[in-house]
């Protein structure tokens, strides 16, 4: 690698040429980071999802409620180990933008359904015992600088309490995380009893209810159980499994997958055209150059490589460069809409594959610049200097 | 008798131009003792710059041998050449041809890539060229910040760095100005007496010719000697 030096001096040869060229392989590189992150929120989604884990939804709307009398109904269908439920408290935090998702639930219930988040026994219990009481996810806590023993106020979009504002008010008792890194804790539960209580309408009902099958169980079979069960009552229900939950959510969005492989292939095929013509510009306009490292003893292999070192370095930089901005943009976007895109990450896989990417670009950017380099004869090349 | 560097024997080369060969050299001998200092005149076109191309492994004959120290050119591969380059022959040109990216120092630096010198005696070789050329103070600077006889004594410099018997130049002198050429020639004259290198140079100019210690005229193919001072 001593022959770096004198890649990395060619590589800004012209300064504003190279420039260019990286600033349009940063940004392809950062379209690929963000689009691989979106991507792969939406697939997180589905594979998060618990497979035994099946909601119960309003059939019409996921907007419209159903009622709490619901629950023991269903608790007591077959195939049912344990059921919760969970509403839409739709509160704020100081400020309006500082939205994120609050759940009125029961503590034990909720917990006992969701074994992949961790909170402290103790921690739990307090919240469960204080009405007021509300445990919060590690993403909020770290975004706020909530601590426990704090009191928060929570402005709820949707809800009047009893005294007719929409302030409300939690103690936090708790933080919760999450050991999935794809999983998300950027919201809040709180005890649906107080919640209950003091909301001026609305009583009496759920956002809708999650339960765990019997091991064994068939879903499918239970889910029908769950529906026909309330067929034919003002408020029928909609059952699937959170897997499936988590697809309809992503459908809404079209065929991301595919659009995003369109859209990244159309940009590396012009970053493609861009980087092949900086090399072999840059080729062309130091023939006599490349035929005097010849004369001096380099061989046709080093010519060739340094060549496509330069291509390779060009990419790398400006790959590197997308990537750690990409990078950026999803820890931003993470901490802004976790609570609606949970599992918004870009997994080191994306980062491995965007290096090959890098890497691949460089030669085939370079191979026929660097080939061109290489069979270049000494005596036509400095003849024609 | 004195050694000899370099023996070329009934070398011929011959360009195919469309249906026409074109033979520039014919049947040429040539016998260069070590520590000699050739000048090389001829018309143009008259193949100075294809004996030089053969002498220095750029090129092979069509015919004949090509014998510089131990090697025969003429039988050596394309990267065989290219390693022989590296040690037993430095270049000096019209153009210079430095590389316009890398300040003088690291021109100069460039032979000794190919060697397994680290970077640091890399960089105190290349002092000493710097310093024998009379550009030990320069060494930091580009390309463009020199002018045109400087740019010739890195080349110079560059051309010396790995120590090579023979230097070859073609037309060193043919861009610069009478008073700087005679300097290069001084130089170069220093080189050949004082550091041993024997030098091949072609020229144009008689003025320069003076220099060395014999002129070889080229025509047709074939040199004339006379013997000059
Ligand atoms: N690669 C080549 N292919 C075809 N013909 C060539 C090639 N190189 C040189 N020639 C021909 O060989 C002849 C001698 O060329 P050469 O460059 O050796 O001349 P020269 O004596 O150095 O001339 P000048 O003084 O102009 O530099 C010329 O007629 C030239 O056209
Ligand atoms: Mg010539």
């Amino acid at each position: 690698m001593k022959y770096f030096g004198l890649v990395w001096k060619n590589v800004w040869r012209k300064k504003v040429r190279t420039s260019l060229t990286i600033l349009s392989v940063l940004v392809a590189f950062l379209l690929f980071a963000l689009l691989s992150a979106i991507g792969y929120a939406f697939r997180a989604g589905a594979d998060v999802a618990d497979a035994e884990r099946l909601v119960v939804i309003e059939k019409i709307s996921l907007i419209n409620p159903l009622p709490i009398a619901y629950k023991n109904r269903i608790a007591a269908t077959e195939g049912v180990a344990g059921v919760t439920h969970a509403s839409w408290f739709g509160g704020y935090y100081q400020d309006p933008r500082n939205q994120f998702g609050q759940f009125p639930t029961d503590p034990y219930e909720y917990f006992a359904l969701y074994p992949e988040l961790d909170i402290p026994p103790e921690q739990l219990e307090a919240f469960a015992k204080n009405r007021t009481g509300a445990v919060i996810g590690r993403e909020i806590a770290d975004r706020f600088g909530i601590k426990v023993g704090d009191r928060i106020p929570l402005i709820s979009t949707i809800w009047p309490n009893a005294d007719g504002g929409n302030n409300w008010e939690f103690d936090i008792e708790g933080i919760f995380s999450t050991s999935d890194p794809r999983g998300s804790s950027a919201y809040m539960l709180m005890n649906y009893d107080y919640f209950e209580e003091n909301r001026l309408y609305g009583k009496g009902t759920v956002g809708w209810y999650v339960l765990r099958i019997e091991p064994g169980a068939d879903a499918v079979a239970v889910a029908n159980a769950i529906d026909m069960q309330f067929a034919n009552s003002p408020s029928e229900t909609d059952t699937s499994t959170e897997a499936a939950f988590a697809q309809s959510f992503a459908k809404q969005f079209g065929n991301i997958q595919l659009i995003v492989t369109l859209i990244l292939g159309a940009v590396f095929f012009t970053l493609l055209l861009v980087a092949g013509n900086t090399m072999s510009q840059s080729v062309r306009e130091r023939i006599s150059e490349l035929a005097v490292l010849k004369t001096l003893g380099f061989s046709d292999g080093s010519v060739l490589g340094i060549v496509l070192t330069e291509s390779i370095t060009i990419m790398l930089i400006g790959g590197l460069l997308g990537l750690g901005l990409g990078w950026l943009l999803v820890q931003v976007a993470a901490s802004a809409i976790g609570a609606f895109l949970p599992g918004i990450y870009l997994p080191g896989s994306s980062a491995m594959t965007a290096l090959a990417i890098m890497i691949g670009a460089g030669i085939a950017a370079g191979i026929f610049p660097a080939l061109k380099a290489m069979r270049l004869t000494i005596v036509d090349a400095l003849a024609r200097a | 008798m004195t050694e000899t560097l370099a023996r070329l024997e009934g070398v011929s080369r011959t360009y195919q131009k469309g249906k026409e060969r074109v033979e520039v050299l014919h049947q040429l001998d040539l016998t260069i003792p070590k520590g000699d200092f050739i000048a090389i005149m001829g018309p143009s076109g008259s193949g100075k710059t294809t004996l030089l191309n053969l002498l220095g492994g750029l090129d092979r004959p069509t015919a004949g041998s090509v014998r510089v120290g131990d090697a025969e050119l003429s039988k050596m591969s394309n990267s065989q050449l290219s390693s022989w380059r590296s040690t037993n022959v430095g270049f000096i040109f019209q153009f210079y041809n430095l590389l316009p990216v890398l300040t003088a120092q690291k021109n100069v630096e460039l032979p000794l890539l190919l060697t397994r010198f680290g970077g640091s005696e890399r960089a105190r070789r290349a002092k000493i060229a710097l310093d024998i050329v009379g550009l030990g103070d320069r060494a930091r600077h580009y390309p463009r910040e020199l002018s045109g006889g400087q740019e010739q004594r890195v080349a110079i410099a560059r051309a010396i760095v790995s120590d090579p018997p023979l230097l070859l130049c073609d037309e060193p002198t043919g861009d610069l100005d009478r008073e700087t050429a005679d300097e290069i020639l001084k130089l170069l004259q220093i080189l050949n007496r004082e550091h041993d290198k024997t030098i091949v140079m072609v020229t144009h100019d008689a003025q320069a010719a003076d220099y060395a210690q014999r002129t070889l005229h080229c025509d047709k193919g074939t040199l004339k000697q006379r013997e000059v001072a």
